[in-house]
């Protein structure tokens, strides 16, 4: 069997998981002290690609990334290209999950105790310090959940992905794409086996998410 | 050791409008919850910008909105002891105090300089515990402790006993003010309790809605609070509208009666006020008939509850507080007060 599948979906989890990360921490923390009707815009607009179908988020990332859109081609120019590449899937998978990671990092940044940002202050720390050390330890739980979350999602995308980077066996395939296209071409059985892989991924995730629960109640109980 | 306060914030409707100057060891803020004493010490911190006005310690502007000058919090080098205490929640004791040092490269320094703090707090054998393992007496002793570290210039101290129950609040009180001396510095302290106050602070600014009303020695404050909200909050339990009659009389129509002051009556004149303890049976002045209203007891003074004769049957009835040995076994028919013990009282 060809395992391409399953080193590109874990490869596009992983690399898209961290972009979103950063990008999700970034607008979660800068949105939480905008003003309100600001926020309520900007929540709508970050919040979009988590109730919008993924071919419709497919669809705008053709429009923007398409090889005769302005964009595309300027992209083109310095050699990246986003349609029918793995990375492209980077992209697609990233822009599906950023909103779960978005929004649980947002509440708990909004449940975060500003007197301890305060008292950090006052105390001399810089503000990247308290940030690293105060805010981000304080809120981890919040986040691990945000990420976790989000690689999830990013593994199981389908919608956009198919859209933007197609299926190209030993290129651009992902396992929840190859699932499809054994299905549609009659091979059941390397379906079904693929099938299986994605289960087995699905219950890893979950058995460590509840493993760092249990593991992070302990701590807080001694 | 000074402090020049004088600010102005806008925060919605409520405006809050302070100006002190200090120069005591510790000055207390007293008010009611949501009068501002808390956003005023966040201004001095730097937590908080005011709108206008300036703050200048020990001769160093911190802020100054005229000159555009506005000092971070880590540069202000000015300690600030929470509510709550904001202990890091997810770092050990030992690690809460040494965030304070992290700036110090020397390792050896910072070790000293932690062992000190502990053996100086008392908090040995508490090193390795998270701060939601500790008792309020100890968490408070962390935050001091991480504080002082520091080494702060002056210290804001926002409501510091709030966060206790009231046995350990009053058996903490002597040992915090014990260090506070010790350590030699200029503080602040913000609260809503007349006995903390009192206990605690040489120099006191009584403030309500956003605004000082009366600022001075703490004893001279309670003796003659001037203002009916300094009456209020620094405990005097009987207030009534009054107005001048002449230079020492005053007539105060919702007790349907007059009464003679000790000093001279102000033109502005818009209340009187009578604490519970200075009533006297024996008193030779400003005696008036009383009917007697009911009481209560506390756990080692009584509370006799009473109405003048005239009085406006729409306004509470008065408090007379004694010692439980003092109570008379008959209840007098008259009551008086000494005229310097009628509070004359303004805006």
């Amino acid at each position: 069997m060809d395992w391409y599948p399953l080193f590109n979906s874990l490869r596009i989890a992983a690399l898209s998981s961290i972009i979103v990360f950063f990008t999700g921490i970034a607008a979660a923390y800068y949105s939480v002290r905008l003003p309100r009707l600001l926020k309520g815009v900007l929540d709508v607009v970050l919040t979009l690609p988590l109730v919008l179908p993924p071919t419709v988020v497919g669809y705008f990332l053709l429009l923007l990334f398409g090889s005769r859109r302005p964009l595309g081609i300027a992209l083109e120019q310095i050699g990246v290209k986003f349609v029918m590449t793995w990375y492209g899937g980077v992209i697609a998978a990233a822009v599906v999950a950023f909103p779960l990671l978005y929004r649980t990092a947002r509440g708990a940044f909004e449940a975060f105790d500003q007197t301890l940002a305060q008292a950090g202050q006052t105390l001399g720390l810089s503000n990247t310090y308290i940030f690293w050390r105060i805010r981000m330890p304080a809120c981890r739980q919040g986040i691990i959940a945000g990420v976790v979350l989000a690689f999830a999602r990013a593994l199981g995308e389908y919608g956009a992905t198919s859209m933007l980077i197609g299926y190209t066996p030993g290129k651009t395939a992902t396992i929840s794409t190859t699932v499809y296209q054994l299905w549609r071409t009659g091979d059941d059985y390397h379906a079904f086996l693929w099938v299986l892989v994605n289960l087995a991924i699905s219950a890893a995730v979950l058995l460590t998410v509840n493993l760092l629960e249990r593991r992070q109640k302990e701590v807080h109980r001694v | 050791m000074s402090l020049h306060v004088d600010i102005r914030k806008r925060l919605g409707d409520f405006v809050l409008e302070t100006a002190f100057d200090t120069e005591d060891a510790i000055t207390g803020l007293l008010g009611a919850s949501g009068c501002g004493k808390s956003m005023t010490l966040k201004c001095i911190a730097g937590v908080e910008t005011p709108d206008s006005g300036c703050i200048v310690l020990d001769g160093e502007t911190l802020f100054d909105s005229a000159r555009g000058i506005n000092l971070k919090p880590q540069q202000r080098r000015v300690g600030y002891l929470f509510q709550q205490y904001a202990l890091f929640p997810h770092l050990t004791v030992e690690r809460n105090i040494l965030t304070s040092l992290h700036r110090e490269r020397d390792a050896a320094v910072r070790h000293r300089r932690l062992r000190e703090m502990i053996e100086m707090m008392q908090l040995e054998g508490l090193e390795k515990l998270r701060p939601a393992q500790l008792s309020g007496g100890q968490a408070q002793r962390v935050a001091l402790a991480r504080m002082l570290v520091n080494e702060p210039r002056l210290l804001l101290l926002d409501e510091p006993f709030s966060a206790l129950d009231s046995h350990m609040r009053d058996q903490l009180q002597p040992q915090f003010l014990d260090l506070l001396r010790s350590y030699g510095r200029q503080a602040v302290l913000v609260t809503h309790s007349r006995d903390e106050a009192y206990h605690l602070c040489s120099q006191l600014c009584v403030m309500e809605y956003g605004h000082i009303v009366r600022s001075g020695a703490t004893k001279e404050v309670f003796a003659d609070p001037r203002s009916e909200a300094a009456a209020r909050l620094t405990g005097c339990k009987n207030i009534t509208p009054a107005r001048k009659v002449d230079d020492r009389t005053v007539e105060a129509p919702a007790w349907g009666l007059r009464f003679t002051s000790a000093q001279p009556v102000p033109d502005n004149l818009c209340a009187i006020g009578l604490r519970a303890h200075y009533f006297h049976a024996k008193a030779a002045a400003n005696r008036a008939s009383v009917q007697w209203a009911g009481e209560l007891e506390e756990p080692f003074e009584w509370i006799l509850l009473f109405r003048y004769a005239e009085q406006d049957e729409n306004t509470p009835p008065l408090w007379w507080r004694m010692p439980k040995d003092r109570k008379p076994a008959v209840l007098p028919e008259v009551l008086g007060i000494a005229p310097e013990n009628v509070l004359l009282l303004t805006r």
